[in-house]
């Protein structure tokens, strides 16, 4: 052994009973600092450093001026947008799209884990799993783009067969109407079968023990999932509905931003979209900054919030 | 086996659910993928009911691989997901691996730090405007350096690298390996399935950038994939850069819905290609260390 591995590993061994000054341990573990340096930076500069930026919120921000030196006006922005009309459509566009996942898509993903859990052909259930995954990896600009494809007034395939039953043809893709629920089927497309994945992993963690007891007491298959399966991840279910409510502020922006057109607009803009548009696309930087943090502060209320109340609940939340 | 009607009776109510549920996943996909082989004057002819074509035709396929603004997108997009996976690997890797050491000074505040981030984000104009005030705008570095790090990558990851017993580090130690040689020679290759798990999250994620382009990209010569898509899918119009459909073929005319077909396969193929192989490597790693998904 040499001497500097020899020391490497006494510095080691001795590390939890000998009183070391903080330099040399940061001597000692200098590669592990190393290691670390880039992913450091990253998140200090473009995780923290954008913090500050939040300061343009309360300021009248100019880009010539500058932060420092554009003036202070306090509230104005937050005043301007709560008085809004545009605040309250943001607000129940938001709420409706958040909802509606929440009532039809949520359910699903356990529908799908319940039912593929009980095939018994190994191959089948393989097969099946991969086959509901791969939406999950699609991007929005795909699955918009096949939903116009799809819908579309003139030439989409729906609209085709319509036609041919002499049916007349629906603007599916222009009619305030259907805009939420096209999101919401959007959604369920896409992430059904990727949300089965954790719902799978719970139910193998049932004692089957209780099965076995199930099945001596007579019980048939639909009896067991209700009476042993469903109970069984019965806490998983109650976390995620937790986590996902406090999530609710977040509607897919991709997802949003696609479909949206001149003809929807009432019902699809959301606060993300709002800031695009009026912050990037027309300059407002300070007024959308200050929409923007209104957002995230809530935001983190909600998630802070539920993740008590999930692990109030008996288990770890997100941390 | 003794099984009784009402259990035989859901099986098979059970399975057809499945299929019926598989076979709806599959449907568009399946259509687009049809469709973009289809012979244009077919289609016209069957008004778009084509669920075989009777002929397999490539002008889409040629058409879209003759622009030049279609192939330099997919150029763009493939660096992304190549070049941007490594180093988003690599990154969040070592960071991972440093943070699940103990004897890292500041291991508690630099965990609340990565933590903190996942949950309160500024918004999209302060990072607009510091990727604006670091000259990124229209690099392609624009696509990979805000986004180089997922803090919620990290603590997954960090939670693996937990798992890896304090012996194997210590007998490395004792061999002579200092931090940076124990993390490449040892650590690395045993983390092989959460590094592919990873590694095919963030592969997917720098393949789909659609909205960082539409931020910081205003030449078009620089434009990922998904922005051509979109062009081409969403705003209704075929002309991938300026070329008209129309004008691509002299003697056959073909359908705009042929050729947008065709970009959807194309840029999906890549994921569908890669996506059996990992399949079994992604489940785990969504598992590991973390019972919420």
């Amino acid at each position: 052994m040499n001497a500097s591995a020899r020391n490497n590993a006494a510095a080691w061994q001795e590390q939890p009973k000998r009183r070391s000054s903080l330099l040399g341990e940061m001597r000692r573990d200098k590669y592990l600092y190393l290691l670390i340096l880039p992913g450091l930076l990253y998140f200090l500069i473009f995780k923290y450093y954008p913090m500050w930026g939040i300061v343009i919120a309360f300021q009248d921000y100019s880009p010539y001026a500058g932060i420092w030196n554009s003036s202070w006006i306090g509230f104005d922005h937050f005043e301007r947008f709560f008085t809004n009309p545009s605040f309250y459509l943001l607000f129940r566009n938001t709420m409706m799209i958040s909802l509606l996942n929440l009532v039809f898509f949520f359910p699903l993903p356990i529908l799908l884990a319940l039912t593929m859990n009980e095939v018994r052909n190994g191959i089948f259930k393989r097969v099946i799993q991969s086959v509901v995954y791969l939406p999950h990896f699609l991007s929005w600009v795909i699955i918009a783009g096949i939903t116009f494809l799809l819908l579309s007034q003139s030439s989409g395939i729906v609209n085709l067969i319509l036609e041919f039953f002499g049916l007349p043809k629906i603007a599916f893709l222009t009619n305030e109407n259907y805009f939420w629920g096209l999101l919401t089927a959007q959604n369920i497309w896409k992430e059904s079968g990727w949300g089965t994945i954790i719902f799978l992993a719970a139910i193998t963690g049932i004692d089957p023990q209780l099965y076995e007891a199930a099945k001596m007491d007579g019980a048939s298959r639909i009896r067991q999932i209700w009476h042993v399966t469903l109970p069984g991840i019965r806490n998983v279910i109650v976390i995620l509905l937790i986590l996902r409510l406090g999530h609710i502020m977040d509607v897919g922006f991709e997802q949003v931003f696609l479909m949206t057109n001149g003809a929807v607009a009432n019902v699809a803009d959301v606060f993300e979209t709002y800031v695009y548009r009026n912050g990037i696309q027309q300059g407002q930087f300070s007024y959308t900054t200050a929409v923007g943090l209104f957002k995230s502060v809530i935001g983190l209320a909600l998630v802070v919030f539920t993740n008590w109340l999930a692990k109030r609940f008996g288990q770890e939340g997100v941390y | 086996m003794r099984e009784s009607l009402g259990d035989r009776a859901f099986g098979i109510i059970n399975m057809i659910f499945l299929v019926i549920t598989g076979l709806a996943t599959l449907f568009p996909l399946y259509y687009v993928f049809v469709v973009s082989f289809t012979d244009p004057s077919e289609y016209i002819e069957k008004s778009g009911f084509v669920l075989f074509p009777s002929q397999w035709s490539f002008g889409a396929y040629e058409y879209l691989m003759s622009t030049s603004a279609f192939v330099r997108a997919t150029g763009v997009s493939a660096f992304l997901a190549t070049v941007g996976t490594a180093l988003s690997l690599i990154v969040t890797a070592a960071f991972s691996f440093g943070l699940s050491r103990k004897r890292l000074r500041g291991r508690r505040p630099l965990l609340l730090m990565v933590l903190f981030s996942i949950l309160f984000h500024p918004g999209i104009i302060p990072q607009y405007l510091l990727v604006r005030d670091a000259g990124l705008i229209n690099s392609v570095w624009s696509l990979i350096i805000p986004v180089l790090t997922s803090g919620w990558y990290v603590i997954l990851m960090k939670s693996f690298f937990d798992s890896i017993p304090a012996e194997l580090e210590e007998a490395a130690m004792i061999d002579g390996c200092n931090d940076l040689g124990t993390f490449f020679r040892i650590i690395l290759p045993l983390s092989a399935a959460s590094l592919a798990a990873f590694g095919l999250f963030y592969a997917v994620a720098y393949w789909n950038t659609f909205f960082n382009a539409v931020l910081y990209i205003t030449d078009f010569t620089k434009v990922p994939l998904q922005i051509v898509l979109r062009n081409m899918l969403i705003d209704s119009d075929t002309a991938v850069g300026g070329a008209s459909a129309m004008e691509m073929s002299s003697d056959k005319q073909l359908p705009t819905q042929t050729i947008k077909m065709a970009a959807v396969v194309i840029s999906t193929l890549p994921i569908l290609l890669v996506y059996p192989f990992l399949q079994k490597h992604f489940t785990k790693g969504v598992m590991l260390g973390s019972v919420k998904g």
